[in-house]
């Protein structure tokens, strides 16, 4: 049957020279419409003897498969052309940026309070506050510094035009008494206090202006209190939080002896490098003690029941040695340029 | 502190070298500063004498000088310095010698041989600057290596004491501290008493023992003041920082620097009478030595005679009673002033001294017979003239007292977290001079006279601690209960709200809290802001009511610096006088959140037609910090904004805060080019959140109707939604504002408001009726309270 083997290599060339959806569907309808060359063979059949019409029917019926399958394949080729010519169309400079607003970001100094406060979280310690304009009693006078004492000339106080007895906090260590305060007012009717693990960190205030000294900046403070805190303890959480802070396990830490009215002993707090541009140089960085017991008594706290450690830290000096500024004044004049690098 | 290590060697000398000196004294508490050789390192350098000096034949400004240098032979040295004259004794560098690292040989100067080179005080290092060659005493030996004969081999200590170590404010008192930490022998210099070789004194009386309770004095006749004073004691003041005056003040100096105790001389000739140690009367003057007139506040203690105040005891010496050059006859003071009788006095009138600053620290008490002694002798050696006896006047109950303190051993166990045996905690106390008596456990510990800062068991554990060394006490890694810290679900910290206010594109800043006086006004109308009594500059004089100002400020720095989009916030306090402020009385200190934007709304892009950010736009990030909660807004005046574009913020009905656009009038002031739009809210609104609450989810369909009214432009659309909610049947789920639209079709004075009304049931299928009901109710509401009508 050369005749049925012609007519499907028609066509499938028939089909092959439709170039799109349209054109396949007319030379469709040149083999299965109506007069269709397949259409008119199987019409011929009825003609033939029941003998010749089941060959000659099956042989019409395979050739009528094999043009259908060549129309679908013809169609699915048509169909994938086409969604690539759709998707070719579509695309997109994919290097081009993304839409939308962008992102701000957080203070360097306050980034390293946030990494402070986590830490130090991660050891039981909540974060407390107190004012900034505070009094002369719990700036000094409950932190064992009373009036007149040469603790005080460490200290440039701004005072406030008709303000007696107040201040501008000198220092974030006011905030040991009033966490005291509080602590132990929280578990008066207890038998027994819980620890007291708490820092504060915030903006304290001296008289004092230049590349090293800003009118303005930031303190940490930290008290530990409990039955059983001693210096060798203090000396535990302050390596601890140091080496982890600065990211180094060979950091040095050095502990000093110094002297501040509301701790004793007092120390000096002092880490080196191990590498970079300040390696090898002992650099202050925190002072720390055991909290006097003039102090704990202020807070409301048994001197011979508990013990406690305090510690203050620059938080400004910390960022600027985390980060490599140089010079402390650009934390607080908000320009983006600087502030942005912090993200 | 400064000092010289060789001074301090005369007293106790450890086998350390000078680095491991200053190590031991920044660990023992007593932090080296400073640490520096008193001359560069040199060799080589003699005693030399010119012995001639001609003009050089080929250069004006050279001389060719023929020198002694205890060689032999004079040598030929060719030298520049305008001093160079025949006779003086000068530094000569040898050939071959070496100026820290620069050698000296034989050489040709324009054509004239020159062997050797005749130094300034800065070649050698032992100043700053120089204007010639360094001219030696006329005695000096010809011939002796210059570092011999200057004790160069010296090294300089700057220590910073602690204000509760006054005791290592002298020679004497560091060289105890050295023998205590060192166990070495410490040989303090012998005070010998002067016999008296007159009988004239002068009575004493102490009218304010409390504040003195002992003051000697002794009248010295016939000195010679303008006696030199010995090389030996000028290089010692000069190496600690102290200026030779002449040879009775330096031995006051002198004595202070060695034992601690500050010495004052008066001109006897100049006194009239008793020498009394009194208060101020109303209305003295004393004329200082630094020739400042004050009158003395009435807690200022004062040395006088019996017809006029002549210094302020143990602060400074009074212009015209203390010695001269012409004085023959001296009175010599040496007294105990007690520390809070001159603690901050100085301060007050503005000045300190050398005498004050260790005054208010604590002195030893005891110490001034020997202080007296001592200077008696030195003033006679080099002076010469004749001691009368020694009149003490002594309040002996007024003393400081030195309490016994009881130590437990289980108490330095515990604080320290170390043990130490009693024996060498007794050996401890031994070096450090502290007479101790062992009761069981226990140690009762009496400190010495002029250890003023041990009172308590605390300190000694802190002198044990010193002396066992606080790098040997352990490093314990903390422990204590475990116990979790309660964090309210419903309260949030302000880290993070400060990651929400980051995360829409604010950068942080931090201001100054104190402000120009301006600020306050302009943005706040604050005419009465809390002042400071000692600003440190008139633009930070004030405490900010605001947080405005500063972001404000923070704009004007960016444009200049060329950044013109500025999108910054600050989380901090702000200050007003309140009667009922608290935890501080009369003060508000509420911690606040204020932002700025200013600029594009969004970074300079490609993908979107840009425009300047304006007030919803900044709405949107507040309302962002507040969500879950919703925050209210109602139109409101605020001196710092635009009258029609600012709005109170309210939550629960509580105002705290505002937003708007800054007024036209800062925006020219200020010159900022584009208004900035700001808010500022309390911080405490935003730390207060929500605890999630589950409500049933309905499985029934939505129905969904649209409500269009047109309404007076002056209704302000939050109102009218509220009023639309409160109306609304149980079955209203959400009201939504989706469009607003003025003009064409609508009256002039008119809007439409149109809002999507979505109303559903948990239970079951709304039905026709209801919904019809339900907007029917609100229209009906809108028509009859606020004039709406449908739109058409």
């Amino acid at each position: 049957m050369d005749q049925l083997d012609q007519l499907v290599a028609e066509a499938g060339a028939d089909f092959a020279a439709a170039a799109d959806g349209a054109a396949l569907e007319s030379a469709k309808a040149r083999y299965f419409g109506k007069g269709g060359s397949l259409t008119e063979l199987l019409k011929g059949l009825g003609k033939l003897d029941p003998e010749a019409r089941k060959t000659v029917g099956a042989e019409i019926n395979k050739a009528k498969a094999a043009i259908e399958a060549l129309l679908t394949a013809r169609r699915d080729a048509l169909q994938q052309a086409a969604l690539e010519a759709q998707l070719a169309a579509e695309a997109l400079d994919v290097t081009l940026p993304g839409r939308g607003a962008g992102i701000g970001g957080l203070h360097p100094v306050v980034r390293t309070l946030e990494r402070v406060e986590q830490l130090f979280r991660s050891i039981g310690f909540d974060v407390a506050e107190g004012p900034e304009i505070e009094t002369d009693f719990y700036n000094f006078t409950a932190l064992n510094t009373p009036a007149n004492h040469p603790a005080r000339s460490m200290h440039d106080t701004f005072y406030l035009e008709n303000g007696d007895g107040v201040m501008l906090r000198t220092h974030t260590s006011p905030v040991q008494i009033r966490a005291m305060q509080a602590h132990v007012e929280a578990y008066k009717d207890r038998e027994t206090m819980p620890e007291l693990r708490v820092i504060a960190p915030g903006r304290v205030y001296r008289v004092d202006s230049d590349a090293t000294h800003s009118p303005m900046f930031h303190q940490i403070e930290g008290v530990w209190i409990g039955e059983s805190v001693s210096f060798a303890d203090l000396k535990g959480v302050v390596a601890d939080f140091l080496r982890s802070f600065f990211e180094s396990d060979d950091l040095q830490v050095r502990f000093r002896p110094s002297f501040f009215p509301f701790t004793e002993p007092s120390a000096e707090i002092d880490v080196a490098f191990m590498s970079g541009a300040l390696k090898g140089r002992w650099l202050e960085i925190a002072g720390c003690g055991m909290m006097h017991p003039n102090v704990l008594r202020f807070g409301g706290i048994d001197p011979e029941r508990y013990t406690g450690f305090a510690f203050g830290m620059g938080p400004d000096r910390l960022t600027m040695l985390r980060y490599g500024v140089n010079d402390l004044r650009l934390f607080f004049e908000g320009d983006l340029r600087f502030l942005g690098q912090f993200r | 502190m400064q000092f010289s290590e060789l001074w301090l060697r005369s007293f106790v000398s450890p086998a350390l070298d000078s680095d491991a000196l200053g190590h031991l004294l920044t660990m023992a508490g007593l932090e080296v500063e400073g640490q520096g050789g008193v001359a560069s390192v040199f060799s080589k350098v003699v005693v030399a004498q010119i012995v001639e000096a001609e003009k050089h034949p080929n250069a004006d400004k050279l001389r060719v000088c023929k020198v002694d240098a205890g060689q032999g032979e004079l040598l030929q040295i060719v030298c520049g310095a305008p001093n160079a004259a025949v006779g003086i004794r000068i530094p000569c560098a040898l050939v071959g010698a070496d100026l820290a690292g620069f050698g000296i040989k034989a050489a040709k100067l324009r054509g004239v041989e020159s062997f050797g080179m005749l130094c300034s005080a800065k070649e050698l290092g032992l100043s700053d600057e120089s204007s010639g060659l360094l001219v030696l005493p006329e005695d000096a030996p010809i011939g002796i290596d210059l570092r011999e004969y200057l004790k160069l081999d010296d090294t300089l200590f700057t220590i910073k004491l602690t204000p509760n170590r006054a005791d290592c404010l002298s020679l004497s008192g560091i060289a105890r501290e050295v023998a205590a930490l060192t166990g070495s022998p410490l040989s303090l210099p012998a005070c010998e008493v002067v016999a008296p070789s007159h009988g004239e004194t002068r009575a004493i009386v102490l009218d304010a023992p409390e504040a003195c309770p002992r003051y000697s004095g002794r009248i010295i006749r016939g000195v010679n003041a303008k006696a030199p004073t010995p090389d030996w004691m000028q290089q010692r003041l000069v190496r600690s920082g102290i200026r030779s005056i002449s040879a009775l003040v330096d031995v006051t100096n002198y004595v202070m620097l060695e034992l601690g105790q500050p010495l004052h001389a008066f001109d006897n000739a100049k006194l009239g009478g008793a020498i009394h140690v009194r208060l101020p009367k109303a209305g003295e003057q004393v004329l200082l030595l630094n020739g400042q007139t004050i009158p003395p506040a009435a807690d200022t203690l004062l040395i006088a005679d019996e017809s006029r105040a002549l210094a302020l005891a143990g602060i400074m010496g009074g212009d015209d009673s203390g010695i001269t050059l012409e004085t023959t006859d001296l009175f010599l003071e040496s007294a105990f002033f007690a520390p809070d009788a001159i603690a901050g006095r100085a301060r007050a009138y503005g000045f300190s001294s050398d005498a004050s600053y260790r005054f208010e620290r604590g002195v030893d008490f005891e110490l001034a017979g020997k202080a007296m002694e001592r200077a008696t002798r030195l003033i006679l050696d080099i002076c010469g003239g004749s001691a009368g006896p020694v009149q003490e006047a002594l309040a002996a109950d007024k003393l400081p007292a030195r309490a016994p303190i009881r130590l437990r051993a289980a108490r330095v166990r515990r604080v320290l977290g170390i043990a130490l045996s009693a024996d060498t905690v007794a050996a401890m106390f031994h070096h450090l001079g502290l007479a101790v008596v062992r009761d069981g456990d226990d140690f009762v510990v009496t400190p010495p006279s002029y250890r003023f800062d041990l009172e308590i068991e605390e300190d000694l554990i802190e002198e044990i601690a010193r002396i066992h060394g606080y790098d040997n006490i352990p490093v314990l890694a903390p422990r204590g209960p475990i116990t979790m810290l309660p964090r309210p679900e419903a309260r949030r910290d302000a880290m993070s709200v400060r990651r929400l206010v980051a995360g829409r594109e604010y950068q942080e800043v931090i201001n100054f809290a104190f402000v120009e006086e301006a600020w306050e006004k302009d943005f706040c109308a604050n005419t009465d802001p809390v002042r400071l009594a000692n600003p440190i500059a008139s633009q930070m004089s004030v405490m900010r009511s605001s947080l405005i100002g500063g972001l404000v400020a923070n704009l004007v720095t960016n444009r200049k610096r060329q950044t013109n989009r500025v999108r910054v916030f600050e989380i901090g306090r702000c200050f007003s006088r309140d009667a009922a402020g608290t935890p501080v009385d009369g003060f508000r200190q509420p911690v606040r959140l204020a932002a700025l934007a200013s600029g594009l709304v969004s970074p300079e892009q490609w993908g979107e037609a840009n425009r300047n950010v304006d007030f919803f736009d900044v709405k949107a990030d507040l309302e962002a910090l507040f969500f879950p909660r919703v925050a209210e807004f109602e139109r409101a005046v605020h001196p710092a904004l635009h009258p029609g574009r600012s709005a109170r913020v309210l939550l629960d009905g509580r105002e705290i805060g505002f937003i708007g656009e800054l007024h036209p009038i800062w925006v020219q002031r200020y010159e900022l080019g584009l208004a900035p739009v700001v808010f500022e809210v309390e911080l405490a609104a935003l730390l207060e959140t929500v605890t999630p609450a589950y409500r049933e989810v309905s499985r029934f369909p939505a129905v969904t109707r649209d409500l269009a009214l047109v309404v007076d432009q002056g209704v302000a659309a939050a109102g009218l939604l509220k009023g639309l909610e409160g109306v609304a049947p149980a079955i209203v789920q959400r009201i939504e504002l989706f469009d607003q639209y003025q003009g064409k079709g609508i009256e002039p004075n008119r809007k439409s408001l149109a809002f999507r009304v979505v109303m559903q049931e948990t239970h079951r299928t709304l039905e026709d009726a209801e919904v019809e009901a339900a907007m029917a109710a609100l229209t009906r509401h809108a028509e009859d309270n606020l004039g709406a009508k449908l739109r058409a």
